[in-house]
């Protein structure tokens, strides 16, 4: 039994919720998926996933919920971690491309550029290889996605596409943790969070 | 909190799979289809393996309101109210030139709001940026589309140029939002291309019976046809004016096949609270934060109450934030002329 709790403040929870239990019977591992919104809710945890959103919104409901320190306890205690487009925001120490200060998690040693690639009408699909993922490219639907624009420390990217003639990073790993630009949980594919439930098993 | 809280079709049934029906749904049409002036969908299939980003296709834009809910997107009309949303926690900003209390007041034509200021408040906050076009205006909808703007409502807020065709929203790469009163309107919409649905409500009121009424009657709707035979919902969907596909898509998952936001009249945390618990999936809050007097602290218990509205304490908590001798006064609907509705345009 692993249980997955999936940040539930606001964003694309259900898309979540279906991907880890489909990942579940894929793997034959049996997912208890739990909402969480506040601090008790990460209680028995075995993986947690941040879904994408506003990252500012979410920042703001998990501060004031007490959710955000006992989630970055949780990660930083090796909880394994998903963090897709306002949740990659969200595990990045540093950020680019905001208003003012935001509240966010800070776990990862990256910088997040918020939407890197512009507006809604700049949103768009494209294949990927990702690094640690067998079999035939990944679909990344990036929807006015960040992109991860300097890495230190153990972080490392695992899939850019080339914008301009430059490779752009839009997945960062480090320990435990899986942070993406793009939404994995749009695509029916669900070899990243079966990833997350090795991590979770292991 | 249990899983089972919130809409299980969505966790049965994934967005690729909503998202292949409307690919499916637009091939057989655009196949069966003669040349010549007919309704096209212009879902032009994607390749086997996409090797050069493709943009505004059917999951970019049905996904964009997937991250929009549980968030409250907030009516503004000038910068510093789009600075106070995003402080607040808003998940977007709707830019109008004057807000639906003002529009019901002043009277005349309500049009699209000034292009200079929808910039202004893109190249100030970081949050999405959304803007209304009157309905059947595709010349204001390609100007939005043009400077930038994340989302398009096309709006019975706004005087309506055709009171008897919406946008083909299919035809655009920026994603629109429809109002509906009930479920056969709601399939209209998606059916022309909307990737959002919200409820009409009577906006400018403060009064937030209108959009009970109207979620109420969209829930009750899905759930009678969750219960019909196939046949009896093909009569549905001749009685709709929409492809039984679709009519048989929203029985299976149990809601709208696409993202369904409460909005018309809600003023208060108790308000947004109630709307989420009546299945919304988020909040539009249109004259009920910048025509209270206490803008700041309104907003930021709106976000809060519509994030936890399955939690009493934390609702309680909001509303003690606001106060209600500073809401928005509100206007009665039954004092309210016929012709002073809103809803009643473009169905």
């Amino acid at each position: 039994m692993v249980r997955v709790a999936i940040v539930a403040l606001q964003g694309g929870v259900a898309e979540h919720h279906h991907m880890i239990r489909l990942a579940g019977e894929r793997l034959g591992v049996q997912v208890e998926p739990v909402l969480a919104k506040k601090p008790a809710d990460l209680d028995g945890a075995d993986a947690i996933i941040i879904p994408g959103g506003e990252s500012t919104t979410i920042g703001i409901l998990a501060k004031r919920t007490g959710l955000l320190d006992r989630l970055r306890e949780a990660i930083l205690g090796g909880t394994p971690t998903l963090g897709t487009c306002a949740g990659a925001i969200m595990m990045a120490k540093r950020l680019a491309g905001t208003r003012g200060e935001q509240p966010i998690l800070a776990v990862m040693d990256v910088e997040a550029h918020r939407n890197y690639f512009g507006r809604q009408r700049e949103s768009f699909e494209v294949d990927l290889d990702i690094d640690f993922l067998e079999g035939p490219p990944f679909r990344g639907i990036f929807i006015r996605a960040p992109a991860f624009t300097d890495f230190w420390g153990s972080a490392k990217p695992a899939a850019s596409i080339e914008v301009n003639g430059s490779r752009v990073h839009v997945l960062a790993v480090q320990d435990a943790m899986i942070a993406t630009s793009f939404h994995p949980e749009l695509t029916g594919d669900t070899r990243i969070h079966e990833y997350l439930l090795r991590l979770a098993k292991a | 909190m249990k899983p089972s809280a919130y809409h299980p079709g969505l966790v049965e049934v994934g967005f690729n799979e909503i998202v292949d029906f409307f690919y499916k749904l637009a091939e057989a049409a655009d196949r069966l289809r003669e040349e010549g002036e007919y309704f096209v969908y212009q879902a032009r299939p994607l390749p086997e393996r996409i090797t050069v980003p493709e943009r505004g296709t059917i999951s970019v834009k049905l996904g964009f309101p997937v991250y929009q809910k549980g968030g409250v997107v907030m009516d503004v009309t000038n910068v510093e109210q789009a600075e106070i949303a995003e402080d607040a926690g808003a998940v977007a900003v709707m830019v109008l030139d004057k807000l639906p209390y003002d529009v019901r007041k002043s009277g005349g034509v309500a049009r699209m709001a000034d292009v200079k200021v929808i910039e202004e408040v893109m190249d100030t906050i970081t949050i999405p940026v959304m803007a209304k076009v009157r309905i059947g205006h595709y010349m204001e909808a390609r100007i939005l589309e043009q400077i930038g703007v994340d989302m398009i409502d096309e709006s019975e807020v706004l005087t309506p140029v055709d009171e008897k065709h919406h946008i083909n929203k299919w035809e655009f790469t920026v994603p629109f939002v429809n109002g509906a009163r009930e479920l056969g309107e709601a399939l209209r919409r998606i059916t022309e291309g909307a990737a959002m649905i919200r409820t009409k409500g009577e906006a400018g009121t403060g009064n937030v019976a209108e959009a009970v009424r109207h979620m109420k009657i969209i829930m009750g709707e899905i759930k009678l046809l969750t219960r019909m035979t196939p046949e009896e919902r093909m009569r549905k969907a001749r009685e709709y004016g929409v492809p039984h596909q679709l009519v048989d898509l929203t029985a299976r998952l149990g809601r709208l096949p696409v993202v369904n936001f409460a909005a018309g009249g809600i003023a208060t945390p108790a308000d947004a609270a109630l709307m989420m618990w009546l299945g919304a999936d988020g909040i539009f809050v249109g004259s009920g934060i910048f025509k209270s007097r206490d803008p700041p602290e309104r907003a930021a218990a709106i976000v809060l109450a519509t994030s936890m509205w399955d939690d009493p304490e934390y609702v309680a908590e909001a509303q003690r934030m606001i106060s209600e001798q500073k809401s928005m006064m509100g206007i009665d609907i039954r004092q309210l002329k016929p012709e002073e509705l809103l809803q009643t345009r473009g169905v």
